[in-house]
């Protein structure tokens, strides 16, 4: 089981400059997805045949905010002219999307709210997510990210046996 | 294997709080789409289904209230603390954001406490197939054995944000929504709330299995290929021969690209001569309700031997030659298969058979 965390506040155009570099779509995105994205970088960077597409690695993306920080953006900018390129990440699973397309992931995507970051509930939910049998492996993220300074984000890279008779990490 | 039954339901629509009621209106030809100029504060007029009564509940946002009335029906004669709930929505209580708590996790609470469930909520947030990968979640926590009662509830109001943002993505009809035709020209929003008890104990209708696929393509358009989509159809084809299918419930939104990415992912997947039917054009889109409002629809109108009409659908307009439903016909077969696609490249199927027929 890997584990990654990118601490509240970090540079994150400085953090995509030296994991990624080569996807400008990056500075497109909300402040959820860029979390997300980069987690997904640190952990499978150097995985051996990264980007060959696979339907068997699940993404799972929890927090208790949703995109309320996009929100606040598209909000604002209801009021004079909507904007659809805020709008577009106004749903708390388009992080999901994102991290599928870069990594080219055809799996299972899921976007979570709960009420408190809850170990076990977030083990549970990957055993759950391993019920389906294409899934042998899981991105499983925690990203709460209530404002564009602030947050937590931290995922792990889970296979299918590792979560069989115990919790995260 | 712990098999997984859908038993009591309850849905809140425009068109009426009782589903054999609504069954009733979709048979009629009824609609509750109409154009609504300058509600919610909106600058340029809309096509939507939309609530005229928007009392809430005390301590309830009107979102929080239609959803305990819709689930309080599903629950009806249960012991509710034992039950798990399972929330779908998008946008919740957007309306208000700025000021209050607006989070899907804090709605969450005060319905599961208005109902006297005692096992803390979990929210699904998964685009447009939210409702149905409600219905996966709960189909998998009672599978894991912990839990023997999930209520799904499906719920969405439409607000200011969400009507200007589909407007500023040119995604909305100046019409009601014609899905799979050869005219249509965007979707028209819903509100809803619906809610599904699922249980171990054998009931009507199974949960045979259910599939979430990504389209690893684009965050707010559908393959062209119908990747997901016809992924997740194989997934839950495994456990189906095509023949004793009575239709496929598809997502059907009315816009140019998804209906055509539906119709090649059915394709695609053997599934041509399966009767397809959509109902977007009685009631909308209703974003997170859909899954969960659609898939009680179904049961019922399978239940009674009929597939239901498409609203709206008159020419054929996608490419491929899928069997839509125009008008109702009479079907003797105890499955379907519901289907669901959304942003951020989601796409859900889901299988449901009668219980006790295999």
């Amino acid at each position: 089981m890997k584990h990654a965390v990118i601490p509240s506040g970090a540079s994150l155009p400085e953090l995509y400059r030296s994991l990624a570099g080569d996807y400008p779509k990056f500075f497109k995105m909300d402040t959820l997805s860029k979390l997300g994205f980069l987690l997904a970088e640190t952990l499978c960077k150097d995985e051996p045949g990264r980007f060959t597409p696979r339907e068997d690695r699940a993404i799972i993306v929890c927090s208790r905010e949703g995109c309320l920080a996009n929100d606040l953006h598209y909000a604002a900018s209801m009021e004079d002219f909507p904007s659809p390129a805020f709008f577009v990440y106004t749903l708390p699973n388009i992080v999901t999307g994102e991290i599928a397309i870069r990594n080219k992931w055809g799996g299972e995507t899921s976007a979570f709210v709960m009420e408190e970051f809850d170990r076990e509930r977030l083990s549970e939910l990957a055993r759950e997510a391993f019920q389906d049998k294409c899934t042998r492996s899981l991105f499983l993220a925690w990203i709460d990210c209530p404002s564009d300074t602030e947050w937590v984000a931290k995922a792990w890279l889970i296979d299918k046996e590792e979560i069989e008779n115990q919790i995260l990490d | 294997m712990i098999r997984v039954y859908c038993h009591g339901y309850g849905v809140r629509t425009p068109l009426g709080n009782n589903a054999g009621e609504l069954l009733q209106c979709i048979l009629e030809g009824r609609t509750a789409l109409k154009l609504h100029t300058g509600v919610f504060g909106c600058p340029v007029p809309f096509v939507a289904s939309l609530f005229e009564d928007r009392a809430s509940a005390p301590g309830l946002s009107f979102f929080e209230s239609i959803a305990v009335e819709a689930a309080k029906d599903a629950l009806a004669g249960t012991d509710s603390a034992s039950v798990a709930l399972v929330l779908a929505s998008i946008k919740g209580n957007v309306e208000k954001i700025g000021g209050e708590d607006v989070s899907l996790a804090a709605s969450a609470r005060r319905i599961a406490d208005a109902l006297g469930m005692e096992i803390p909520p979990l929210v699904v947030s998964n685009a447009c197939i939210s409702g149905l990968a409600g219905l996966v979640q709960g189909f998998r926590m009672l599978r894991s054995g912990r839990y023997s009662k999930v209520l799904v509830l499906g719920a969405e109001v439409q607000s200011k944000f969400i009507v200007t943002g589909f407007q500023s993505l040119k995604a909305l009809s100046m019409e009601q929504c014609k899905p799979f035709d050869a005219a249509r020209d965007g979707l028209n929003l819903g509100e809803a709330a619906a809610a599904i008890l699922l249980s171990t104990e054998e009931g009507p209708w199974e949960i045979v299995s259910g599939a979430v696929r990504n389209d690893a393509n684009h965050i707010s358009g559908p393959s062209r290929t119908g990747e997901g989509s016809w992924k997740a159809l194989c997934q839950v084809l495994e456990g189906i021969n095509p023949e004793d299918l009575a239709f496929i419930n598809v997502h059907g939104t009315s816009t140019v690209y998804n209906d055509e990415m539906e119709a090649i992912a059915i394709d695609r997947a053997g599934l041509a001569d399966v009767p397809v039917n959509a109902l977007k054009g009685v009631f909308g889109h209703t974003m997170g309700a859909a899954g969960v409002l659609e898939s009680i629809l179904s049961m019922l109108s399978a239940d009674r031997g009929v597939v239901l009409p498409t609203r709206g659908f008159s020419t054929l307009g996608v490419s491929r030659p899928v069997k839509v439903s125009a008008s109702a016909s009479k079907t003797d077969k105890k499955a379907f298969i519901k289907l669901l696609s959304g942003f951020g490249g989601v796409n859900g199927a889901l299988l449901f058979r009668k219980g006790g027929e295999r």
